[in-house]
């Protein structure tokens, strides 16, 4: 139990010994940055922070968001902070912020004028806490993305569907093709993610947060979400035959045409990427599942913890300028599939995907994820909720409403 | 004994006492300290980090009112009652075939006790890729011709935990084997021919002489599965990760998950407490029997 993070986390430390000389100041950075297409993305940050004399350590922990952040709080509250590490920005590093473990960036964000240069606004919120700012956003994700293989679709002599409902259509002939429909992988936080989705593209932007923002009980038992819970009973089925359990595998299924599609984040394009397709041609996106084209404002953030060391802490701001700075944010960003945060640079190397994002991002069709508006807990249980859902057919989506229900109203 | 004596009782074997005194402080700090300080926090809305804001019953109420804890406490219930059962009749039946003068015993010896070194890690990745329905027992079965052959524990939610469980057993067994084997050698010979000169059938003798006599050796087998059991964590996160679904969760992985992924610490102390009460339901009144039944004695 916590013996199990003590080891993961001594592993993690031991692992970093070995890593560069110390000529410069070293900073380590923790992130779960590890699949082909992240990994491509976090070398061009590490790079460019080299190039500013110093050193960057990294300390990528493998195993997704939910396996590092336990290793990584630890860390700090177990008086072991690392240089800068990883969050998605919101609620997660609430109470360390709280607690007085990170360092209050606000001075440096007055000086470099991140207010003004930080697009959307609302990014920035999630790193601001009684009015001062812990973290530096470093891009936009999004999770409501449908990955649609063309191929597949080829091969199953349907047409490539343009919104949710067609595709729900062209299930039973990708099927009949020996193709997966919906490709699903078995970690807990991806059927979730993906209800989560369903409920902002079928249920509408309102009804996402009147649930999530609200927390309104009574509605999330009504009969609008009820419709969101059969849109998720159909993915159930057209999911039953995924037999993987990470997300880049369950997106490989889609690259390689055994799977028709996947709803999952856009850092799924990183991987269309590492394997040489192009968007349009190889496969499609649809942003919104066609159906509500709007972009969550999630993403990744770096924060800092306090430290000590003024070494290291010059180094720090040195980190915070170098991941804000627009030649960074493209070259990270065009790897990572991922929007940038800055409204003022040009992205013309984009693909089309990214372009469809970044229009939507400026027609201002914006709204928040549930890593701002939920607690961990409430997350957790959610992933727990949804996992069963997914796994289980002979659940009921009547029960399975009810008991979403009881957990919006202890929501917190 | 004359009374100026008796003062020195505390100071006999001085060296022993105080060479014991670090394990003591690290068994009343570590262990008791660390269990009451859980315990005590079980009672608070502790989030991320510990804090003195108590809520009375909540976490518990709301605990046994969670699906998940419920499909974990069943799920160790059969995980533990089998396993406690097949260990111990596996065990003693390699032990007592590898006891009947063998040729190669020290082979057959070596082969079931290997799996015990390597960790729970380990075997559940090697299991999970044996049950694997493609690559697996199921894929090679099929391979051969029996087209129809059905064998996909981990991705059945009814039987997943029967999975686990031959892991679990398959590394297991080979100390519980030594354990016996151990037992079984210590049995004098003489008690034996003694049988023999009765005209006791062999099975007979087994289960009212020799098992009896074995009593010791079952206490410490019993113990040893007993708390690998509770624990069971790490082949459960190598096999399935609790999947599908939530079908193979166990009272551990909802501590860890809880304290550590939904940064709620009250929750996770609340339910290593309902664990730490289950060991001590157990284990109370079985060392007041064995205890405090041999002082009267």
């Amino acid at each position: 139990m916590r013996y199990q993070v003590m080891t993961a986390a001594l592993a993690v430390t031991t692992a970093l010994q070995f890593a560069g000389p110390a000529a410069a100041t070293d900073l380590e950075v923790t992130h779960w940055w590890t699949s082909g297409g992240e990994a491509a993305a976090v070398a061009e940050f590490a790079k460019a922070f080299d190039a500013t004399g110093n050193h960057w350590v990294d300390g990528a922990i493998a195993g997704s968001g939910g396996t590092a952040r336990p290793i990584m709080i630890s860390r700090i509250t177990g008086g072991d902070p690392m240089g800068a590490t990883q969050f998605n920005h919101g609620r997660q590093a609430e109470e360390l912020v709280q607690a007085g473990l990170m360092r209050d960036l606000t001075d440096l964000a007055t000086r470099d004028k991140w207010a003004e240069i930080v697009q959307p606004k609302s990014l920035l919120d999630g790193c601001t806490l009684d009015g001062k700012i812990y973290c530096v956003p470093v891009n936009i994700h999004s999770w409501q993305w449908l990955w649609l293989s063309n191929a597949a679709f080829e091969k199953a002599g349907v047409p490539v569907p343009k919104n949710w409902n067609e595709y729900v259509a062209a299930a039973p002939a990708l099927e009949k093709a020996g193709i997966i429909p919906l490709a699903l992988g078995g970690q807990p936080w991806q059927s979730s993610g993906a209800f989560d989705v369903l409920l902002t593209a079928v249920g509408g932007t309102d009804t996402f947060l009147k649930v999530y923002r609200d927390k309104d009980a009574e509605f999330a038992a009504g009969p609008e979400v009820a419709k969101v819970f059969k849109a998720a009973d159909d993915a159930r089925k057209m999911a039953k035959n995924t037999n993987v359990q990470d997300w880049n595998q369950a997106t490989n299924l889609v690259i390689s045409a055994k799977a028709g599609g996947q709803i999952m984040g856009d850092w799924a394009q990183g991987e269309f990427q590492v394997a040489g397709q192009t968007a349009g041609k190889d496969y499609t996106c649809l942003p919104g599942l066609g159906l509500n084209e709007v972009i969550a404002t999630g993403g990744d953030a770096f924060y800092f913890p306090l430290l000590q060391d003024a070494e290291k802490s010059k180094a720090q701001e040195a980190l915070a300028e170098t991941l804000l700075d627009p030649k960074t944010q493209v070259a990270f960003n065009l790897k990572k599939g991922s929007l940038p945060v800055r409204g003022d640079i040009d992205l013309k190397a984009a693909n089309d995907c990214m372009k469809k994002g970044l229009d939507i991002l400026a027609k201002g069709s914006v709204m928040p994820w549930t890593d701002q508006l939920l607690s961990q807990d409430t997350q957790k249980q959610k992933e727990d909720l949804f996992s069963e859902f997914f796994a289980k057919p002979d659940m009921t989506v009547e029960e399975a409403q009810k008991r979403f229900a009881d957990i919006v109203a202890s929501a917190d | 004994m004359s009374k100026s004596e008796r003062p020195n009782q505390l100071f006999r074997n001085l060296n022993a006492k105080v060479a014991s005194i670090p394990m003591v402080l690290t068994a009343l700090v570590i262990f008791v300290g660390g269990s009451a300080w859980t315990v005590l926090y079980s009672f608070t809305n502790s989030k991320l980090l510990p804090r003195l804001n108590f809520v009375g019953l909540d976490q518990y109420y709301r605990l046994w009112s969670t699906p998940r804890w419920l499909v974990s406490i069943e799920n160790l219930l059969v995980y533990g009652v089998l396993s406690l059962v097949f260990s111990l009749v596996i065990g003693f039946l390699l032990a007592a075939l590898l006891d009947q003068k063998i040729r190669f015993e020290d082979t057959f010896r070596t082969i079931f006790l290997y799996p015990f070194a390597l960790s729970f890690i380990v075997t559940g990745l090697v299991w999970q890729w044996l049950l694997n329905p493609e690559f697996g027992i199921q894929g090679v079965v099929r391979g051969l011709g029996w087209e129809s052959f059905n064998f996909d524990p981990l991705y059945n939610s009814d039987i997943v935990i029967y999975g686990i469980l031959i892991a679990a057993l398959w590394q297991g067994t080979g100390l519980i084997m030594c354990l016996m084997l151990a037992g079984l050698r210590g049995i004098d010979e003489d008690i034996w021919k003694a049988a023999r000169v009765d005209g006791i059938p062999t099975l007979k003798t087994y289960l009212f002489i020799i098992i009896p006599m074995m009593r010791p050796v079952f206490i410490t087998a019993l113990v040893i599965i007993a708390a690998g059991i509770v624990k069971v964590y790490d082949l459960v996160v190598a096999q399935t990760s609790g999947g599908p679904g939530i079908a193979s969760e166990v009272p551990a992985k909802y501590v860890y998950d809880y304290m550590f992924f939904a940064q709620n610490l009250g929750q996770g102390f609340a339910a290593s407490t309902m664990m730490l009460l289950s060991v001590v339901v157990v284990i109370v009144p079985w060392a007041y029997l064995e205890f405090g039944g041999k002082k009267r004695g």
